[in-house]
């Protein structure tokens, strides 16, 4: 996009959006060199190591629950629904924050998005990724997977189109689809970059392939500006859209604690509160490995952090609502249900909860705090840990005490459900490793956009 | 190949410039002088030089939008088809043309035919994937994506003159850092 420098008199940024001096040519270089000459940081190796050391846990865990079945999940006939689904719903919401930062933030204007959105949006599909195996998991026979999609087969049977799981199935492979798309049409111009960069001919080469010969011509760029805004409009609604079915999975059902209309957009605020949190979380260190505190600095964590803190306050409304409505309705079964999150078997998860997700981020109003890189990395590891507690409060203790107590029971993840998460977070990180060592960390092109409009007006 | 390597096919002349301005006033001049069959290029997209250009607006949008009716009525018509027609399941006596549960999935492949036609069809219009091109072989240009803008004014326009070209091209008012012929080997 090609942003208009507007002069922010008003608003006073505790650093600039790039900290000069940097030209066009050492801004390529400090993407460039990371993918094309310089050697990668001991700390990149090192979350390599425990990444790939802790994916081993997923192969290990699927290898098991392939050979014995979802009985070795803690799953049970009240809960159905355990870790899996918990697991789902976070990742998911992980995810959003890239989606937000790409599209939302690039129709209300926000620049300071162009340095982090590559990475945010990388986030977004390794995310996905993890959350698309658990219900792929869950099915038991992962084998017969695509029974849930619409084709014409020889049973005459089709999928139930009135069902929040097939929507889900929708939302979510219409989303990693777009999602993948939007990345990539981000990245062919910087593809065109390091190829032209290069000096090995095979990884000119193979950068050649995937920039699809783009040459910077202003024709192109004219179409790919449109296109650029055509779908951050479009991924602009489905991001909601696809947090709000995730949120219809339980609010159209009627168990107690579910059956609320507070849940999608609390859900997408949540999702966004915690995908931030994750993105901080892991942009922190490598910001510091690999020396970009001229490029993301110290003004981009300053708004992500207060982005959390704005999500933090919609979530904790959420909450309130939740426990409002359910003495309002004078409805037994959800007064029940708000007291035994209370004071119930599961009210360590309740509480932890509330501190994770409401108390803990309050810290943040302090810019003391905020600039604080160590205080508030700790800070995005507990809102991890709490909007994981949101959605295991909320499935746990609501499948755990329903309507008769004939039908009552407990639930714990046994070591195979905590394997496959473990397995999922390894993952991730492996993931973003190899994206971090292949494919350019920021938005060449984009980051080049806020340099000349802080610069390029007053030359000559 | 050997019997055309002394005469090179010439594809424009080229100017470089190492501020994007530079590039914007230059296309303008070059507009207001008369010529058409030129194009400009930069490693990042430019503020007003479609207009310095004079580039017509593009029709994505109106694919976009055409995509996005076709897929939200392929949704809509898929589940009617599936729920009335071919599969129709009585739940209690409840209505087979349950239109509200039937708008999530239709919503869905809106957006989905909608993102991939927008995608799709940028590349296509652009006429990409093109792996080689004849402006790649200027002087210079794998900074084209980097820190350097050019002006590449082609041989096929009504105006090109080999000599005059070139000095309009010099004596812009923002001095370009070369201004060098385009050949195809």
């Amino acid at each position: 996009m090609a942003i208009e420098n507007k002069d922010h008199k008003d608003l006073k940024p505790v650093a600039p959006m790039i900290e000069q001096p940097h030209t066009y040519e050492t801004i390529s270089d400090a993407v460039g060199s990371i993918i094309l000459s310089k050697p990668q940081p001991v700390g990149w190796h090192i979350m390599l190591g425990i990444g790939m050391f802790l994916a081993s846990f997923l192969g290990i865990s699927v290898a098991y629950l392939f050979l014995n079945g979802t009985g070795a999940w803690g799953l049970n006939m009240p809960v159905a629904w355990g870790f899996a689904i918990v697991n789902f719903v976070w990742w998911i919401g992980i995810g959003h924050a890239g989606t937000l930062i790409s599209a939302i933030l690039l129709l209300l204007r926000q620049e300071w998005r162009n340095a982090i959105n590559r990475f945010a949006e990388a986030m977004t599909i390794f995310a996905v990724a993890c959350a698309g195996m658990y219900p792929l998991l869950h099915l038991g026979r992962p084998w017969v997977a695509f029974f849930i999609l619409p084709y014409p087969n020889t049973m005459g049977l089709w999928p139930q189109f009135r069902s929040p799981l097939l929507w889900d199935v929708f939302a979510i492979s219409t989303y990693a689809s777009v999602s993948i798309l939007f990345w990539f049409l981000g990245l062919i111009p910087d593809f065109a970059m390091l190829r032209d960069r290069a000096k090995n001919i095979w990884v000119k080469r193979i950068y050649g392939a995937v920039a699809l010969g783009w040459r910077g011509s202003a024709r192109h760029w004219h179409r790919y500006e449109m296109a650029s805004l055509l779908l951050a409009g479009l991924c602009t609604p489905l991001v909601v859209s696809v947090h709000s079915i995730v949120s219809f999975d339980f609010a159209i059902g009627i168990v107690p604690g579910w059956h609320t209309t507070i849940f999608p957009p609390y859900f997408v605020a949540g999702a966004i509160y915690a995908g931030f949190a994750m993105v901080l979380t892991i942009l922190l260190p490598v910001r510091s490995w690999y020396n970009m505190k001229s490029l993301i600095t110290d003004y981009h964590i300053d708004n992500m952090a207060k982005v959390m803190l704005a999500t933090s306050l919609i979530v904790a409304y959420g909450y309130i609502c939740e426990a409002f409505f359910a003495f309002y309705t004078n409805n037994q079964y959800e007064a029940f249900m708000m007291a035994n999150r209370f004071n119930g078997p599961y009210a360590w998860s309740y509480w932890a909860l509330i501190f994770c997700n409401i108390i803990a981020p309050q810290f943040l109003w302090s810019r003391k705090i905020r600039s604080n890189v160590w205080a508030l990395w700790w800070i995005t590891i507990v809102v991890g840990i709490g909007m994981w507690l949101e959605r295991y409060v909320i499935i746990i203790t609501s499948l755990t005490r329903d309507f008769m107590p004939s039908s009552w029971g407990t639930y714990h993840g046994t070591p195979w459900d905590w394997g496959i998460y473990i397995g999922t977070l390894g993952f991730f990180v492996v993931c973003m490793c190899l994206f971090i060592r292949l494919l350019p960390l920021l938005a060449v092109h984009e980051v080049r956009i806020s340099q000349h409009n802080m610069t390029g007006h007053d030359h000559h | 190949m050997h019997e055309d390597n002394q005469e090179d096919k010439l594809y424009g002349i080229v100017a470089e410039f190492d501020d994007p301005d530079a590039l914007v006033a230059a296309s303008q001049s070059a507009y207001d002088k008369g010529y058409r069959v030129m194009e400009g290029y930069s490693p990042f997209p430019i503020h007003g030089i479609d207009d310095a250009l004079g580039i017509p607006e593009t029709k994505l949008p109106r694919l976009t939008l055409a995509a996005g009716l076709t897929g939200a009525c392929t949704g809509f018509a898929l589940q009617c088809f599936a729920s009335m027609q071919h599969y129709p399941y009585d739940i209690g006596g409840r209505p087979y043309f349950s239109w509200p549960a039937f708008i999530p999935v239709t919503f869905e492949l809106n957006i989905l035919f909608a993102a991939f036609t927008t995608g799709i069809g940028m590349l296509l219009l652009n006429g990409l994937p093109l792996p080689y091109h004849p402006i790649m072989n200027a002087k210079n240009f794998d900074r084209a994506t980097s820190d350097r803008f050019f002006l590449c004014i082609e041989k096929t326009d009504p105006l090109y003159d080999e000599g005059n070209t070139r000095e309009f091209l010099e004596n812009l008012d923002h001095k370009p850092l070369d201004v060098t012929e385009v050949v195809e080997p």
